[in-house]
């Protein structure tokens, strides 16, 4: 979790809004640290965490988190993280025989199928369960990322009712919280990725846009974020709808400072 | 401009982005249609019932029927009431059943609609709703069914955006600037040329709207570029006169090699056979006295 962007985005792990859909979205660069960011900051809000990871392994979330004071083995054992890992989860779908249906079942499915099971999965996981046991504030589902279901075959439409589904499900229902990564390639051609970027951002509560610099790599600014609040209808507050910020990533933490107002750089 | 927006009747095409979202504007059309004592049918894909009845007074809300296809649109979970016929069934019910001047009715949104369904198929079922008027008898004033259509562009190809506007009467394209949200407005009235106009607005959580200047930007266009001619402040001549002309082409430029020329310097002049080198060195200029090319055999 890095206190800096809590503070952008006027939050803390105590007072995390709930029912809401956030959309991270990376463009000619790496985004994987709101990733980790949001993932530790529920992980401490006492959020119960189901995430769906489709990009890499347990251990590199797990020493990731480590490094912001977050345990994921821990919390898995405690039962506040539901950890899916895409990874090691494919294979199975084609070694291991089963009698219900897999989460990743479109991968064995000649045409492309949708994501029911990969929806019943998150379901399951997120049920509300009275065990007596400690309670879990609100429920939140995490996925990185989206665009790796369209490489895998699933069309845009489909991956975009499995996200209504899970709107329906967490956000709605549980009031409960989404958080995805989609990617933007930056590339007119791929229509999937478009409609679902767009279809996920018409969708969304809240955007949060890394891109990096259109002038390339730096050393002392690794890219630019652009903060986009829709759905705002309080005049009141007076705060802007939409704010983009420069950053820079550090061992631990990322610090976030004005445009062209690097410390590097004045 | 609500009213300007409603007064035609038929398809309402709200046309938004990522960046300005139409559903407020959609909001304010409703409650709009429901003061006007209609009852407004609301095809509900992308937000819950909360969500959307979020900000109406209750006695808006009352006029309000929502059918739901958020929770469970492709009927996953079993156990909700499902739409056996789906979205379009539903709208083709609405139609059936209730006089056209009495009610509203919104999809929310046609996007969803369209990536799920044909477009012809869609198309066909948006124009049988407008169409409704040529069943009611002729001596009352034709009145049309009044269709509100969320539809968000980027989601969709310049074919069926097209195919969609070619059926409404009036066309909302959302944007803005500096934070303030504009719509450009297309009103397609019958036998006229159609009309363009653009307000800017923003919406009040009651959803009533709120009509504002055009941005400072927009209202002070830059002045308009006057053609300066570029030749009127030379300090060079483009052209020459006739007598300039002449001048130039007398005179002879110093490296054109004539017999005069040649004369001049084979036979020289009696000043030049005269003339003499005068040096007297300084008193302090230090002469060398050794020859400086000592080093060069020659």
């Amino acid at each position: 979790m890095f206190p800096e962007l809590n503070n952008l985005l006027n939050t803390t792990p105590e007072r995390a809004e709930q029912g809401k859909l956030t959309l991270l979205c990376d463009a000619k660069t790496d985004g994987s640290f709101l990733v980790h960011h949001f993932l530790s900051f529920y992980l401490k809000a006492n959020c119960k965490v189901c995430f769906v990871a489709l990009v890499q392994s347990f251990s590199h979330y797990n020493i990731v988190g480590q490094k912001l004071g977050v345990s994921l083995t821990t919390a898995r054992e405690r039962g506040q993280l539901v950890f899916f890992e895409g990874l090691k989860s494919s294979v199975d779908v084609f070694f291991q025989a089963q009698e219900e249906p897999h989460p990743l079942q479109f991968l064995r499915e000649t045409s492309a199928g949708d994501l029911r099971p990969l929806y019943e999965f998150v379901q399951e996981a997120l049920k509300p369960v009275d065990s007596g046991e400690v309670t879990w504030r609100c429920p939140v589902l995490l996925v990185d990322d989206l665009s790796v279901l369209l490489s895998l075959g699933v069309g845009a439409v489909s991956v975009l009712d499995f996200v209504q589904y899970c709107r329906a499900a967490v956000c709605w229902n549980q009031k409960g919280n989404m958080v995805v990564l989609v990617h933007d390639s930056g590339d007119s051609e791929d229509e999937d990725n478009d409609i679902l970027l767009n279809g996920v951002s018409h969708q969304s509560h809240l955007i949060l846009r890394a891109e990096g610099l259109a002038t390339g790599f730096c050393r002392d600014v690794h890219g630019q974020l652009t903060i986009l609040w829709r759905k705002l209808l309080q005049p009141t507050t007076q705060r802007e709808r939409s704010l983009t910020y420069q950053y820079k990533i550090q061992d631990k933490t990322v610090s976030f400072f004005a445009r062209g107002m690097s410390p590097a750089v004045l | 401009m609500l009213d300007s927006l409603l007064a035609l009747g038929g398809l309402v095409l709200l046309r938004d982005t990522v960046e300005w979202e139409g559903r407020s504007l959609l909001k304010a059309l409703i409650k709009k249609s429901a003061l006007c004592g209609k009852q407004v049918h609301i095809l509900g894909c992308e937000v819950s019932e909360e969500e959307f009845r979020e900000g109406f007074d209750s006695d808006i809300n009352c006029r309000l029927i929502y059918h739901d296809f958020f929770r469970d649109p492709l009927n996953w979970s079993k156990n909700v009431k499902a739409f056996p016929g789906g979205p379009l069934e539903v709208l083709r019910a609405l139609s059936k059943r209730t006089p056209p001047s009495s009610v509203t009715i919104v999809l929310d949104s046609l996007s969803w609609l369209l990536l799920h369904l044909p477009c012809t198929t869609l198309c066909q079922t948006l124009h049988a709703l407008s169409q409704q008027d040529s069943h009611s008898d002729d001596n009352s004033p034709v009145k049309k069914v009044h269709v509100l259509g969320l539809l968000h562009e980027e989601l969709h190809g310049p074919g069926p955006v097209g195919a969609l506007c070619s059926l409404a009467q009036t066309e909302v394209t959302l944007s803005g600037m500096l934070g303030q949200m504009s719509a450009h407005i297309l009103l397609r009235k019958p036998q006229q040329r159609p009309t363009h106009q653009t307000r800017w607005f923003s919406i009040l959580p009651d959803f009533s709207l709120n009509l504002q200047q055009v941005p400072a930007q927009e209202s002070h266009p830059d002045p308009p570029i006057t053609q300066v001619d570029p030749t009127t402040h030379l300090t060079f001549n483009l052209r020459l006169s006739k007598k300039e002309r002449e001048a130039k082409d007398s005179l002879t430029l110093p490296f054109q090699f004539s017999s005069e020329k040649q004369q001049a310097l084979l036979h020289p002049g009696p000043g030049q056979a005269t003339s003499h080198i005068f040096y007297e060195p300084d008193a302090y200029d230090d002469l060398d006295q050794e020859d400086p090319d000592d080093d060069l055999d020659i």
